[in-house]
């Protein structure tokens, strides 16, 4: 890397905003502090003193305790908002909610929020860093770099390996960000699922768009299923979990036709069964529990580098 | 005041009358009274002279498609506020669409309407009645009273008439009242909650998409139905290639159809979103560059009839928002000439086609007055200065709302005197001088 390089962005919208080199050095310096996960005493005076709301309009445990402990683990201190509890449900909109937040000089503010769009809005409306949690279905970038850091700690290199990406495509900023993170990095992505989940102009993004599961895993180093979320069936998007399972669920034969040393990936919650046979969520080849964990240190190096360090 | 009023010297265009020269206007009593060539009227003892050289004197333009927001939602506009921009934008008369609150699905809105517009005096306004009792789509509205309350047409606009039965009769039955239905061509299953144009910005952006043909599913069963019952219909805002095609087609046919388009569809595409611009969300969303091009060579080859603005103002809080979130739509009576012009200025229209467009197609196909400068008729004149140059700011906007996707863009042409009936209903300060 440039000796000269920074990291000088402000906010973390996407991945589509962060370059290839900006990739690089989120990864690096999450390696450097995944160590500090592993120690008896898991935390350092990093950010001492410095404040970060955790703003969560969409449940989710994971990821915001995930950030969560990576901003504690720099002793950063964090506070957390959920819909419930926001203003929001008083009829405030969004825009005047965060300027509150912002009013109270926070360092950062970390999003999630069910529409498309609404951290880039935070991020124009406040003088605070935004780090984009994930925003209905444009991009989840944190999700998008632990899995680069995931592959890359599986694999050595990302430049030159198959990304086989199964499922809800169109509804999924995991596989936005994934998309557009690894094909920066020089892999190649194949993107399978029923043709009602797989959006227009995707390949756009960077991805190839294959029509059966058994073409998107060959020669595949890796396989990541996508949660199908049950709610969409309302919308006749598939008739029935148990054939979605039958024609696009990952189970071995499907692992069978890619690398042997292939690494199974999910961003989890699983739908055990539907996207992923439970025996290979569990088996030797999985990484993902591996990717909760750098989870964890990616969001550190996150919260870091948008905080000025270097 | 309703005077006498001498325009000297302005290039008038006529369409109606088979007229492009330099000529003097003069308008009496609130009639135009003479068009003749320039120093041969004898010297006005009393009344106003405006010298017009450089600038066309055109039949008053006619907005066949706006949102005038009273009753209901005043602080997004007024029947005073609207036509007062609309005077500024070089419309001497409006057709304003009935998705006020309440709708405008019965004689006692369709009378406060027209009252208000009286009492503010700047523009005709042809209120629209629904096609449907409160735009839900079940059963019609009271087409005869609302027809001599004065609404000149019924539509459900905002929304489609789902049913396919109950636009069949509201065909059948506003033939006998003489009003022009207007589709709002959206078929609602494809359309469901998008946001923008369906397509590969929309997936980046991770917005649901409406696809074109949602539109043209739509225009096509209109058209077929009017074919069908062998009445007019009016095709509001076409967006896509596919629609026009359609509409090309019935027209060849023989079939009734009249259509418009919005300047914003010949000028932006999509990509005006980009960065979720919540000032750039409408519906039908903004299109592709084929789609732009389309509507081009549609205005030129007449499948086009009217160049209407669908202006829709909304307030700041309908638009501070999470993109999916805000309200579709943005003002357009302010900005329409300058956009059109463009087209002009580019060749893509000629100036007498412009004139057609904006103002002697919506007269006809609405049946009213407007549209020519024939001697007698009502003194509705739009002077406009095809050169004038000037950035579109929020602070110029004479609407209550500012929700554009122009600002800041420099403009050039624009109207600087609009005449309704004689009466002086703007005039561009500094512009000339009397």
């Amino acid at each position: 890397m440039d000796p000269e390089y920074r990291f000088s962005h402000k906010h973390v919208l996407g991945l589509a905003d962060l370059s290839s080199e900006d990739i690089q050095a989120v990864l690096q310096t999450a390696e450097s502090f995944k160590e500090i996960s592993a120690r008896s005493i898991k935390k350092v005076p990093t950010l001492r003193g410095k404040t970060i709301i955790n703003f969560f309009f969409e449940p989710s445990t994971r990821t915001r305790l995930s950030f969560e402990v990576a901003a504690k683990r720099m002793s950063a201190d964090t506070f957390n908002i959920s819909n419930s509890g926001s203003s929001t449900v008083k009829g405030e909109t969004l825009i005047d909610t965060a300027r509150n937040l912002a009013a109270m000089n926070p360092d950062c503010i970390i999003l999630r929020h069910p529409r498309s769009g609404a951290a880039r809005l935070l991020a124009d409306h406040v003088d605070v860093s935004v780090i984009n949690a994930g925003d209905g279905t444009h991009e989840h970038p944190s999700q998008g770099l632990l899995d680069l850091m995931t592959v890359r700690q599986a694999k050595g290199e990302i430049a030159g390996l198959k990304i086989a990406i199964i499922g809800d495509i169109a509804h999924s900023r995991v596989a936005h960000s994934n998309i557009i993170g690894f094909s920066k990095m020089g892999a190649s992505v194949t993107v399978c699922g029923p043709a009602t989940l797989i959006p227009p102009g995707i390949e756009a993004l960077g991805a190839q768009v294959s029509r059966s599961v058994m073409e998107a895993v060959d020669g595949a180093d890796v396989i990541m299923a996508l949660r199908i979320q049950k709610e969409r069936q309302q919308d006749p998007l598939f008739p029935s979990l148990r054939e979605y399972a039958k024609f696009f669920g990952v189970s071995q034969k499907v692992v069978d036709a890619a690398k042997p040393e292939v690494i199974i990936m999910h961003p989890g919650p699983i739908n055990r069964g539907v996207e992923l046979d439970p025996k290979l969520a569990d088996g030797r080849r999985s990484v993902i529990l591996e990717q909760v964990t750098n989870g964890v240190a990616v969001r550190m190096a996150l919260i870091y580098l948008i905080m000025g360090g270097d | 005041m309703v005077g006498r009023i001498h325009l000297k010297n302005g290039r008038v265009i006529d369409p109606a009358n088979g007229i492009d020269q330099i000529l003097d206007v003069l308008i009496e009593d609130g009639k135009i009274s003479a068009v003749v060539q320039p120093d041969t009227l004898p010297e006005q003892p009393d009344g106003i002279v405006y010298d017009l050289q450089g600038k066309w004197v055109v039949p008053g333009l006619i907005d066949m498609h706006v949102h005038l927001r009273e009753p209901g939602q005043e602080y997004k506009e007024t029947i005073a506020t609207g036509t007062r921009a609309a005077a500024a934008g070089g419309f001497t008369a409006v057709a304003c669409m009935p998705n006020t609150k309440p709708v405008n699905d019965n004689q006692t809105v369709t009378v406060f309407i027209i009252a208000k517009a009286a009492e503010a005096g700047f523009a005709r306004v042809y209120p629209v009645g629904a096609i449907s009792s409160g735009s839900t789509g079940e059963h019609l509205a009271e087409f005869g009273e609302l027809r001599q309350a004065g609404a000149v047409g019924v539509t459900d606009d905002g929304l489609p008439v789902g049913n396919s039965q109950l636009m069949r009769r509201a065909l059948e039955y506003a033939g006998d009242h003489d009003l022009l239905v207007i589709s709002h061509a959206e078929e609602l299953s494809l359309s469901q909650s998008g946001a923008m144009n369906d397509g590969p910005l929309a997936t980046r952006l991770g917005l649901r998409g409406i696809p074109h043909v949602a539109e043209e599913i739509m225009v096509y069963r209109d058209l077929a139905l009017a074919e069908f019952t062998g009445r007019p219909i009016h095709i509001a805002h076409v967006s896509t290639r596919e629609s026009l095609a359609l509409i090309r087609r019935a027209k060849k046919k023989g079939v009734a159809v009249t259509a418009e388009t919005a300047p914003h569809y010949f000028t932006l595409t999509e990509k005006a979103v980009d960065g979720y611009n919540t000032l750039a969300k409408m519906n039908p969303p903004l299109r592709t560059e084929a789609d732009v091009a389309a509507i081009l060579e549609a205005l030129r080859d007449g499948t086009l009839d009217a160049i209407a603005t669908d202006h829709a103002p909304h307030g700041e809080l309908d638009k501070d928002m999470e993109f999916d979130l805000a309200a579709n739509g943005i003002i357009g009576l302010e900005t329409a000439v300058p956009l059109t012009l463009r087209l002009v200025r580019e060749n893509r229209l000629d100036a007498r086609r412009m004139v057609e467009l904006l103002s002697v197609n919506p007269a006809r196909i609405l049946g009213v007055v407007g549209g020519t400068l024939s001697v007698g008729v009502p003194a509705d004149i739009a002077v406009i200065d095809p050169e004038k140059k000037f950035v579109f700011t929020a602070e110029s906007i004479l609407s209550k709302s500012r929700n554009s996707p122009f600002l800041g863009w420099e403009m050039q042409g624009k109207a600087v005197l609009t005449i309704m009936d004689g009466k002086i209903t703007w005039r561009q300060e500094g512009d000339f001088s009397s």
